[in-house]
């Protein structure tokens, strides 16, 4: 007896990732995701307020590891994300052409982020040669400055590139030592889900990255003022304005990054790396 | 005053030979040059041959480049320079110096056990520093090539062209590392010469640049002594010159290339001070002495073969080291407990040995370990000299072996002094526990790389190089971005 | 020549003189221990080495006769199935279970080494702790482990901690003294060498760095702080002073990282279950797995050896 029935593929459920665990949302709530002709692409998670106070706490925890791993360690963590985003090249092509981007520009846009990634990693060892110093002081002292992570940092990525924009605030902020708890693009939050599994298998302590999904309007607020997040990576300007005044209940570090072409070589440049650093100056006696 | 109460630590449990096999290693019957990205023979067919120091068997046969292969070199590297190498985006060339590294870590065993096998180092030593470095060097030097314009503000970084780099054999892959890497990442090509007694990693490397997929050209390896070297010096196609090895050879080469205008940078001999004052974590600090002049059998420029030991501690210090001394196993190179391996050539032991004799004569009380040494090979157990002043040959000339000159200082300026008493300036080393006398020892000590209550330490990321007669230009670090570029306004 | 304790501050050691220790020179050279392949007729001997030099040890609230009777009994055999083991140094047990231990072992030659002086803590009046001593003296316990008062140590009260340690050597007797250091409390390297001179001129007659009840328990980093203070006492006494780590040695590989770094700072006098011992409970299953895998060449599973 022949069957003429088509193989039934199994679809992927889309969770979030918090402490190097994909649990879902702990709100059971969800946001279906459709097409141009609004077919169902995927049911995803929408993510709730104590899901982004979980991830902080991840992330809170893993931060005295990740912030004093060596800079070699870092940038060899980022390289094999690199080489496990490049293995699965095609999955994310055709991931994001299912959202809708074509697939030139899928294409082109998945080989950027491996090669922003790639960038990003040999910065590790490196931005602090740039942006150290010792400093001339006129007593007899040795006085040197060096750049410190500044903690726990939360990212709203940028809602209209679903991957680069992702990547590009990401991998600048753990490069440097920080933790994150991203919130991914709304229109197009399946790549984030995808790369959340990408970083679960390249040496990634759980915890440095945690990646949720859901309403912008409904979280960014979450993310502006929690206490224990050190800084905060916008961009979008329409939010900017009230994130400052959430923010400043802690004095967080507000980085607005709203107008950047993701797409583009300027893109990606240290600065971005300094933007969620510290500077710590030390004194120290020249004498016998 | 020597102590009544000692150790014993040659009888009862000992530990069984531990060697690394060598099934998984492939070592070659002959090796040619490598020039445009493939191995050819010798312009005049004459190979050399290179042996293991620690059973004088030989290994391979390698071939002897003379100045036509030197030219074909050079031009092979020029043509790649202006083709492929300086037309390709920095990122790409970035990552093809990535690949380099990734492949140096997938086949490190083997590496290591051939550095092992023609040099004589310890198998733990080229396992778990050489090797491992020589790829980290690869990475670092991978990240700069597309961020160049941040290490030079207000200038324009460019390429300089072709590099001519000649390497000693005291850490054959890792000094191809320091002189392949940052040429590479800035922009150049390369011909470089191993040397004569440690060719075979280097020849390895020349599979993983084949394999990583570089351009044809981008490097090239000539093999042979001192001519072939002198070829690549006099060479008018090359544009910049990185050697490392002797003082003597350094002088050779800056005459040399006078007036060509030709970039250089030398990292040459040295005779550095290692200082124990008596508030140093003492323990920590004779690790610290065995480190800076026992281990790699002493072949190392920034060796610490001076030691001045605040005089009271003196005594204290040197019981120890004898104690930590008679715990150093010399021996097979590929046994994986030898800390101490064979010396690297028979003439080099002849010219340790001349020191030996020439420290007696002079007068000084010579101390060695009781350790046994292999029959066949080229040894040196470990050994001190004391009663020496600044005036004995053995504590100004550099020995390149494991022997060390031990004086005593009293003052902190008596130690300065001392250290900066030498046509060299290559490194030195500081142990205090006191943080102010560090970094005012650290302000006037005229060395090109200090140590604090360690040694020996190294890293891509921290430039190494000399003052004075150790040589100019540094290596590593940012610092050594510009030796292999031209800065624009 | 023996140091007689007695609570006299003129045997105090000047602890300011006692060497500094740098904690990244010490992980580096310890390091190296690490990287020793020990191997062959080498490995065979260190695993049995281990196996002499082990104090098997029971310290639960939970602990009754029936385990200290158990206890014993593996320390009698081992592995009976392999012949030639060891056996091991001794058992150690709290002050009530040393009767029921000695009675155990009968003639064996296997000693009882019994906690005292409020173990772990050490947080009680020096009246019961130095009853408890005599208590487990009297019961049979040939070696006393006793714990500093680590609190009055971080304070600088070296005088106390020291007047301590010799009151409880006094109340010893014959039996041997073990000085737990408890390293996981003292802070820094510097503190742990400082506490193993002060313990060494108070009548010590071992010198140990753990109670097994706190992380960190025994690393190689303070066990060769403390195998340095041994060997510098020896040099200006004459003296030799045993060392054991106690708590997170399970594997026969670390244990022999352990020996390694024991031979090479001390030397073949020290490598005996006289002046050495490894405080574990499942240690010695792992050493025989060792063992066995050695004579067969096959790996073994912890089913065929017995847990009691």
């Amino acid at each position: 007896m022949t069957s003429t029935t088509a193989r039934v593929p199994v679809a992927k459920t889309y969770k979030i990732y918090i402490d190097g665990k994909f649990p879902r949302t702990e709100s059971g709530r969800y946001f279906a995701l459709k097409d141009s002709s609004d077919s169902i692409i995927a049911n995803v998670c929408l993510g709730s307020r104590k899901d982004f106070r979980n991830a902080v706490v991840a992330a809170r925890k893993a931060f005295a590891g990740w912030s004093s791993a060596s800079a070699y360690l870092r940038g060899q963590i980022l390289y094999r994300i690199a080489e496990m985003l490049e293995g699965r090249h095609e999955q994310f092509v055709s991931e994001l052409v299912t959202q809708g981007v074509g697939r030139r520009a899928a294409k082109k846009e998945v080989e950027a982020t491996i090669d922003r990634l790639i960038y990003y990693a040999g910065w590790s060892d490196k931005y602090q040669q740039v942006f150290s110093a010792v400093n001339p002081v006129s007593s007899s002292h040795f006085n040197f400055s060096v750049l410190e992570a500044t903690g726990v940092v939360s990212i709203i990525a940028p809602d209209d590139s679903g991957l680069l924009g992702l990547v590009s605030n990401i991998a600048p902020a753990i490069v440097g030592g920080n933790t994150c708890v991203v919130l991914a693009s709304e229109k197009l939050p399946l790549s984030a889900v995808s790369f959340a599994e990408v970083l679960h298998v390249s040496d990634v302590p759980a915890g440095v990255v945690n990646i949720l999904t859901g309403h912008r309007e409904e979280l960014t607020g979450q993310f502006a003022s929690h206490m224990d997040v050190n800084a905060i990576i916008v961009t979008d300007n329409d939010v900017v304005k009230d994130v400052q005044i959430s923010a400043a209940e802690n004095i967080k570090r507000v980085i607005a990054r709203a107008d950047t072409k993701w797409g583009s070589d300027s893109a990606q440049h240290p600065y971005l790396i300094q933007d969620t650093q510290e500077v710590k100056t030390t004194w120290h006696p020249i004498g016998s | 005053m020597e102590n009544q109460n000692k150790l014993a630590f040659n009888d009862g449990w000992q530990y069984a030979p531990a060697p690394e096999s060598t099934d998984h290693i492939r070592i070659d019957k002959q090796y040619e040059l490598f020039i445009d990205g493939d191995f050819s023979a010798p312009d005049e067919g004459r190979y050399f041959e290179t042996i293991n120091p620690a059973t004088e068997e030989p290994l391979s046969s390698v071939a002897l480049a003379t100045s036509s292969d030197v030219d074909r070199a050079v031009k092979a590297a020029r043509k790649a320079y202006k083709g492929p190498w300086s037309r390709m985006k920095a990122a790409e060339r970035g990552k093809y110096i990535f690949r380099i590294a990734r492949i140096l870590q997938e086949r490190a065993r083997e590496f290591a056990t051939i550095e092992s096998l023609d040099g004589g180092k310890p198998i733990r030593e080229s396992r778990d520093i050489d090797i491992p470095l020589a790829a980290a060097h690869f990475f670092y030097y991978a990240g700069w090539a597309d961020k160049l314009e941040y290490a030079f503000p207000g200038r324009t970084p460019k390429s300089l062209g072709v590099a001519g780099q000649i390497i000693p054999w005291n850490f054959p892959l890792l000094m191809a590392s320091w002189k392949i890497a940052p040429a590479l990442a800035c922009g150049n090509t390369v011909v470089i010469k191993p040397a004569e007694t440690t060719p075979l990693t280097m020849m390895k490397l020349a599979e993983v640049i084949r394999d990583a997929g570089l351009p044809d050209g981008v490097v090239n390896i000539v093999t042979g002594a001192g001519e072939t070297g002198a070829a690549i010096v006099d060479h008018p196609g090359v544009d910049k010159i990185a050697f490392t090895g002797s003082t003597n050879v350094g002088r050779i080469i800056q005459r040399a290339i006078a007036g060509t205008g030709k970039k250089y940078t030398l990292e040459l001999g040295g005779k550095a001070a290692n200082i124990i004052f008596a508030d140093a974590a003492l323990d920590q600090a004779v690790e610290g002495i065995v480190n800076g002049i026992f281990f790699n059998q002493g072949h190392v420029c920034c060796a610490g073969s001076r030691l001045f030991v605040q005089e009271s501690v003196a005594d204290e210090v040197v019981q120890r080291l004898k104690e930590r001394m008679e715990t150093l196993i010399v021996g097979n190179p590929l046994d994986k407990n030898t800390d101490i391996g064979a010396i690297n050539s028979a003439s080099q032991l002849e010219t340790i040995e001349s020191y030996l004799k020439i420290g007696q004569e002079e007068g000084a009380e010579m101390y060695q370990s009781s350790c046994s040494v292999p029959d066949r090979g080229y040894w040196c157990r470990p050994t001190i000299f004391t009663g020496v002043s600044q005036s004995n040959r053995i504590v100004q000339e550099e020995i390149f072996g494991p022997v060390l000159a031990i004086q005593t200082f009293r003052t902190l300026e008596e130690g300065i002094t001392k250290a900066n008493n030498t046509p060299f300036g290559l490194s030195g080393g500081v142990w205090t526990d006191k943080g102010s006398k560090i970094f005012k020892m650290t302000q006037q000590i005229r060395a090109g790389v200090i140590w604090a209550n360690t040694f020996n330490k190294f890293d891509p990321t921290s430039p190494f190089g000399g003052y004075k007669e150790s040589g100019v230009g540094r290596e590593g670090g940012l610092h050594g971005l510009g030796a292999y570029l031209r800065l624009e306004a | 020549m023996s140091l007689i304790a007695v609570p006299d501050s003129s045997r105090m050691p000047d602890l300011s003189q006692v060497p500094h220790v740098d904690e990244v020179g010490v992980k580096e050279r310890v390091a190296r221990f690490q990287t020793r392949s020990i191997k062959k007729e080498s490995k065979i001997e260190a695993l049995h080495m281990v196996l002499s030099m082990i104090d098997l040890t029971t310290l639960e609230g939970q602990d009754t006769p029936g385990k200290v009777r158990q206890l014993c009994q593996k320390a009698i055999h081992l592995h009976d199935s392999m012949p030639g083991l060891p056996h091991v140094a001794a058992v150690c047990v709290y002050p009530t279970m040393v009767g029921v231990a000695r009675k155990a072992l009968g003639d064996h030659d296997i000693g009882v080494a019994s906690v005292a002086t409020a173990f772990p803590s050490g947080m009680s009046s020096r009246q019961v702790k130095l009853d408890e001593t005599r208590l487990a003296v009297a019961e049979g316990a040939s070696e006393i482990d006793m714990v500093i008062s680590r609190g009055a140590f971080l304070q600088g009260e070296y005088g106390f901690v020291f007047d301590e340690i010799a009151a409880v050597k006094e109340a010893c007797g014959d039996a041997h003294l073990k000085v737990i250091l408890e390293t996981g409390e003292l802070g820094t390297l510097d503190g742990v060498r400082r506490a193993s001179v002060l313990a060494m001129h108070a009548g010590a007659d071992f010198i140990k760095t753990s109670t097994g009840k706190i992380q960190p328990a025994a690393t190689l980093p303070v066990t060769l702080v403390m195998l340095q203070a041994i060997r510098d006492h020896f040099f200006a006494t004459g003296q030799m002073i045993g060392m054991k780590p106690a708590g997170g040695i399970s594997t026969a590989k670390l244990a022999i990282h352990y020996l390694v770094a024991l031979r090479e700072t001390l030397g073949n006098a020290w490598m005996t279950p006289e002046w050495f011992r490894f405080g574990a409970s499942s240690l010695a299953n792992d050493v025989l797995m060792q063992l066995q895998k050695q004579a067969t060449g096959i790996y073994q599973s912890a089913d065929y050896f017995s847990k009691d």
